[in-house]
């Protein structure tokens, strides 16, 4: 049967291109994988294999022309004693048809045009408002975030003996900050792993662990190191759930100290949020409190998926109540309200929640009754907490030690838009670093940090005081 | 059907004597195999049916293929954005890959992958991945595993000549000897990392040397000759599993350019044709199967008839299969906890 041979496309923009050379001529015998012409687009010149076999039976479009559509027969193929197809028997070249693609998918629904005046303040159906709280603390004891991150990690690692901790000084040296201190003795040099300094290599080889079905936790000295990584970090973990088409899953924890410590200059001095917190397939973290540390890893640590747990060297010395019961959780994807307040919602993670409180205490001093939310999570965001705290108090300033360009206040600033546009009674402000590189010297680090001061001349700014 | 040649290789071939006649035959069944799959994805991505990247394993299919004869059941095999090979050597199936070739419902990540992006647990192949290089750190990641399990399993982590500069595969190494992870690192060394070849991109005289420094062994191998990685393939996975990480550099030739839009003209149509007409894997298993009198011209054709009759059955397949329901925009992000 006559197989006609159509005009290639070399590239997914390529829609004609010129038939510049035949190799071949009427009367000749092909073999899959012969070169039989040469086409030549804008940008190159290829050559065209043959895939089928056969005789060539006619050549349907001269060499030399140009403007040959991409998808037009340009020759006929005969099987052995066939006979050559008269001229006109197969049509003549057409302009490109389609190629065979079933329709386009069609594009999702627009949003319901605005309806008139929002009377409903119901916050359902935004996310976060279908997620539980945790319960009660019940009976607790003073901890530090430090020991509430390491109890942690060795209470679910006594339960799954597929959970082990990797990376710099994690296992002899007791961790380059003590958070994983006593694990070593407890569990061993197989399931506590002192690794070389090398982070893209042992990020990499800790999603692979988890792709062959261990849940490996990853500590980075810094996350400012987790640099060499973030290859493995984001195109490895975070996508390949999706591109696997729900095959292939990735539980692991990268854990470590995010931010600025003290006085250690701009390369160990960044925070991560809003980076992590861009891409679809992480889940990101920032704990405050000792209880949240020790309830939100041990929820990451059971997590299906791929956590980024961002924790801060200041607070690691700080002491909180923790719940004694060693299955206290606390789950992703749910904000805590630290303070309840009427005229301002402030919003926090991580050390900056200590901040904030500040900030709370000298406001009411002045009158202003601020609520301050902790994120906790900052992906997925619990964008229903944060909503219903500022439809009640109509003002929103956001807190972050990160840059502004592109942070979590912006994230927070087009949510309260979107979702709080006729309760705001003032603009949203952003209370962030500063954006340049975390200095060294200790005056100019201060000023590069937020402060209370800046926090309550934000609140005053939007409550017009 | 891969699946066969896998049992059948327990006892490692001693010389590069040919196989026995049934292993002989699926040798050369599942490389033909991945030779017209290729041409025939070539062809759906020249029709405009395959999109994006479409790298090409033509002239390359004795390494994959001999490398899986050391295969065993619970190994693992993870490799580049050059996957087709290496998914239908481990008896992956040839319609779920076209489909997700052509992006459609029936493809392997049901069509949210592409070409590049492609698993099966079931068959211990771990991807497809198209960042270079990457898959390598990933590879020591499952040969951990292997180890941290103590199951006797081994981790085959393929990559190419260009992949063999990055940073993160000399970290890998260092890991993988460190920890005595059993690891056989499989260098498909085609002579050209997109358009640079090898002498202008490597320092040094070879790649299989580079774990020297790390106490990791390696040896260079003809991998255009099947009966010669199926030996070295059985020798080097037998000392992974036993003492740690491995290196084989095999010797190849990619006939097609690095991806479908690439004109090739860093090389001459002579080179090509040269080693195509002398070292063509499949075209001299062929002529020695046929000299030592193993299999006659019938039945190279009738195995001829069965592989184009399985690509056709694919390629109507990944043309027929729907594209993925508009709703499949926003599922396997997260898994539910």
């Amino acid at each position: 049967m006559a197989i006609e041979i159509l005009m290639p496309a070399l590239s997914p923009t390529m829609e004609e291109g010129k038939l510049a050379k035949w190799l071949v001529k009427e009367g000749d015998e092909v073999k899959s994988g012969d070169v039989i012409a040469e086409i030549e687009t804008d940008k190159a010149t290829m050559e065209f294999e043959a895939v089928d076999e056969g005789k060539v039976g006619r050549i349907l479009v001269a060499e030399g022309t140009e403007g040959v559509a991409v998808n037009a027969p340009i020759m006929v193929l005969i099987a052995d004693g066939e006979a050559v197809p008269a001229a006109g028997a197969t049509p003549a070249p057409a302009p490109a048809a389609a190629p065979a693609k079933p329709a386009a998918a069609p594009a999702k629904a627009p949003p319901a045009a605005p309806s008139a005046p929002i009377v409903a303040a119901s916050v359902d159906g935004l996310p976060g408002a279908d997620i539980a709280a945790e319960g009660p603390m019940g009976e607790t004891q003073t901890l530090t975030v430090r020991e509430a991150l390491r109890d942690a990690m060795a209470e679910e690692m006594r339960k799954d003996a597929g959970i082990f901790v990797m990376g710099e000084e994690v296992a002899e040296y007791q961790g380059a900050y003590k958070v994983t201190q006593g694990l070593l003795d407890e569990f061993g040099a197989d399931r506590v792993k002192d690794t070389p300094i090398t982070e893209h290599g042992f990020a990499g080889l800790g999603v692979g662990a988890a792709m062959a079905g261990l849940r490996p936790i990853v500590e980075f000295m810094t996350w400012n190191f987790a640099m060499q990584g973030i290859d493995h970090i984001i195109n490895s973990a975070a996508k390949t759930l999706y591109m696997s088409g729900g095959q292939m899953g990735c539980p692991i924890v990268f854990r470590g100290p995010n931010g600025a410590a003290s006085r250690v200059g701009a390369q160990h001095s960044q925070c991560y949020a809003s980076w992590y917190g861009h891409v679809p397939g992480l889940i990101v973290v920032s704990p405050y409190s000792a209880a949240d540390a020790k309830g939100l890893l041990k929820s990451a640590i059971r997590n299906p998926n791929p956590v980024v747990f961002l924790e801060n060297e200041l607070l690691y010395g700080q002491s909180f109540e923790v719940p004694t019961a060693d299955d206290w959780t606390v789950p992703l994807g749910k904000a805590k309200i630290l303070r309840e307040g009427t005229d301002v919602t402030i919003t926090a993670f991580s050390l900056m929640c200590r901040t904030a409180l500040e900030a709370a205490d000298a406001l009411a001093e002045q009158g202003i009754s601020a609520e301050v939310i902790d994120l906790r999570t900052i992906r997925p965001l619990d964008v229903a907490t944060i909503i219903a705290s500022v439809r009640k108090t109509n003002r929103l300033v956001t807190l972050e030690e990160g840059w502004p360009y592109a942070g979590i206040g912006s994230e927070l600033a087009i949510l309260a838009m979107e979702h709080a546009f006729d309760w705001l009674d003032a603009p949203v402000v952003r209370v962030t670093g500063e954006d340049v590189p975390m200095p060294y010297a200790a005056n100019l680090e201060k000023l590069a940090l937020p402060t209370v001061e800046g926090i309550v001349a934000a609140v005053r700014q939007v409550t017009y005081a | 059907m891969a699946r066969t040649a896998r049992t059948k290789a327990t006892n490692p071939v001693a010389t590069n004597e040919l196989p026995s006649a049934d292993v002989v035959e699926q040798l050369y069944r599942d490389m033909l195999l991945i030779r017209r799959f290729e041409e025939r994805a070539g062809q759906m991505y020249g029709m405009g049916l395959i999109g994006g990247f479409c790298h090409l394993y033509i002239g390359q299919e004795a390494v994959v293929v001999g490398m899986q004869t050391t295969v065993r059941e619970g190994d693992s095999i993870i490799t580049s954005y050059r996957d087709h090979g290496h998914m239908l050597a481990c008896g992956m199936d040839s319609k779920g890959v076209m489909a997700e070739l052509t992006g459609r419902e029936g493809g392997y990540s049901r069509g949210k992958g592409g070409s590049m992006h492609m698993f099966s647990k079931e068959k211990g192949f771990y991807g497809g991945h198209g960042i270079v290089g990457g898959q390598v750190s990933l590879g020591v990641g499952l040969g951990f595993a292997h180890k941290y399990r103590n199951d006797g399993g081994c981790s085959f982590v393929y990559y190419g000549d260009g992949a063999s500069n990055q940073g993160q595969v000399f970290e890998s190494y260092n890991l993988a000897s460190l920890w005595k992870l059993p690891v056989v690192f499989v260098i498909e060394n085609n002579q050209y990392g997109m358009g640079t070849a090898v002498r202008r991109s490597a320092a040094g005289e070879s790649l299989f040397e580079r774990g020297k420094g790390f106490g990791i062994p390696g040896k260079k191998v003809d991998g255009m000759d099947i009966a010669t990685v199926m030996r070295e393939g059985a020798e080097a996975t037998a000392y992974a599993r036993e003492k740690g990480p491995v290196i084989l550099e095999m010797e190849t030739y990619r006939y097609r350019g690095h991806s479908m839009s690439d004109p090739a003209k860093y090389r001459s149509r002579e080179e090509v044709a040269k080693m195509r007409e002398e070292r063509d894997p499949i075209e001299s298993l062929r002529a020695r199967i046929l000299a030592a009198g193993m299999m006659d011209e019938a039945a190279f054709k009738s195995i001829d008839q069965d592989v184009r009759a399985v690509v056709a059955a694919a390629a109507e397949f990944a043309q027929q299969s729907p594209e993925p329901d508009p709703a499949e925009l926003y599922t396997d992000i997260l898994l539910d906890a």
